[in-house]
């Protein structure tokens, strides 16, 4: 290997990186609290869980694409990337942080009304501490799928790994496209081994 | 005096169907209503009009003066201790920091805390030095009872409310945290609104026993009328007490 493969490789990891913790980042930002919003509007889950829903059967490449025209989040560069990989990780956190709220035993909940919490103090400290792990999970399994959909914004511009992988497709170079799939590999093995690891360290049970 | 709770033509419809109907009662200061009925018979429903986790859909709760519909259900909830079965404690926080709940929603000092849920654990038979940092999972179910009535009357509510208290123990357990129950409700003179399909439980821990059927009230009346009372719901009960004795005798 030679030493600038070797800095590119750095570089590139590093690029990935950004690539998934800001859209990991801002779909969290996005979907925890649309979440637990749900768990109070129950008439907006059909709808909002659809939406989640759709963006996820939407082959990748096509998302990427069809968000290139779009004024504002599209276009060609990091931007548009960070925009699809969000409306990817969307839907597992969403998912997860209404089911982990749904899911606290309701003798729980009457529990602590009946005590005289409000609903403020039930959230904070009754349902979003027994649905951390449920919600913990939803964001390992968004932030696997993340680091290995983030290998198709080089398509589009986006940097990162896929550099390697596309050019190592388009070259019909092994090594190119090693460099690309391995680390991302690794990666998404130590942020599922990671995150299961914090899933155990914050779980209140 | 007025009334402690007063029930004034209550009923409760939940969709399409109608849980209670009329119903008209009241609880004075320091009494232990019981209400009897078999599932369904609308008598949880009942329970939860009283701290407002439930308000009726026509005629009116009222506690101490006040209609549940013009109280801080806040207020009123934090001055109601709720016991119910399995407890509802809460699987994450400690024995000490479930008894504990109410006082500290409420601004109590830590100290002022910390010797209150001593106090109630050591006269519930839970000594503190072992109990007060378990987890409820590290409880039986006893004991987990035991820590729920505690957490009921932390901050010394005037009201408690029990919904089939002690229904999931078994029967050894059940007899021995009734007569605890009772020792204490007489030392501590609280108001009690206690809901139950089992008549010896109703019998041993109330002073006045009211029987509701489809979401009526058939009867209320102490003991000894209870005992005597001719409504066909009633007898129904009476025949539970039968069997047994029977059994015994057989």
């Amino acid at each position: 290997m030679t030493s600038s493969l070797a800095g590119d490789i750095v570089d590139l990891t590093l690029e990935h990186l950004y690539l998934v913790l800001v859209s990991m980042a801002i779909a969290s930002a996005i979907a925890i609290p649309a979440g637990i919003l749900l768990t109070r509007r129950r008439f907006l889950q059909r709808w909002v869980l659809g939406f989640a829903n759709v963006m996820q059967t939407v082959p990748s490449l096509a998302l990427f694409g069809f968000l290139i025209p779009l004024p504002f989040l599209g276009g060609i560069g990091k931007t548009t990337a960070i925009v699809a990989l969000v409306l990817y990780a969307l839907l597992p956190i969403l998912r997860n942080t209404l089911t982990g709220i749904l899911n606290v035993d309701p003798s729980v909940r009457q529990s602590a009304l009946a005590m005289g919490m409000t609903g403020r103090q039930l959230l904070v400290e009754v349902e979003l501490p027994l649905a951390t792990r449920t919600i913990l999970a939803g964001l390992r399994i968004a932030t696997v799928t993340t680091i290995g959909t983030a290998t198709i914004a080089a398509a589009i511009g986006g940097g990162g790994l896929g550099v390697f992988i596309f050019r190592g497709l388009a070259s019909v170079d092994t090594t190119l496209l090693l460099a690309g799939a391995v680390p991302a590999a690794l990666m998404a093995l130590a942020a599922d081994q990671g995150l299961e690891w914090v899933e155990h360290k914050l779980s209140p049970v | 005096m007025s009334p402690f709770v007063s029930f004034q033509r209550v009923s409760a419809r939940l969709g399409q169907k109608d849980i209670l109907h009329g119903l008209h009662f009241d609880i004075q200061a320091g009494e232990a209503v019981a209400l009897l009925g078999r599932s369904g018979s609308g008598k949880t429903t009942a329970l939860k009009m009283v701290n407002g986790l439930l308000l009726p859909s026509s005629g009116t709760v009222v506690i101490e003066g006040t209609p549940t519909t013009e109280w801080d259900l806040i207020r009123l909830r934090r001055r109601t201790g709720y016991v119910i079965q399995e407890a509802g404690l809460f699987p994450h926080f400690t024995v000490a920091a479930n008894v504990g709940l109410v006082p500290r929603l409420e601004g109590w000092t830590r100290e002022a805390i910390d010797t209150r849920v001593r106090e109630l654990l050591t006269q519930l038979g839970l000594p503190p030095a072992q109990f007060a940092g378990r987890y409820p999972r590290e409880l039986s179910g006893g004991q987990r009872q035991r820590v729920g009535v505690a957490r009921a009357l932390a901050a010394d509510p005037p009201l408690l409310l029990m919904d089939e208290p002690f229904g999931a123990l078994d029967p050894v357990t059940r007899v021995e945290i009734q007569r605890q129950f009772l020792e204490l409700r007489r030392r501590l003179n609280k108001t009690v609104l206690l809901v139950t399909h089992d008549v010896r439980e109703a019998l041993l821990l109330a002073t006045r026993i009211g029987v509701l059927h489809n979401g009526r009230l058939v009867f209320l009346g102490e003991r000894a009328e209870f005992l005597n009372a001719q409504d066909q719901e009633v007898r129904a009960f009476h025949t539970c007490l039968d069997d047994t004795t029977m059994g015994i005798a057989g």
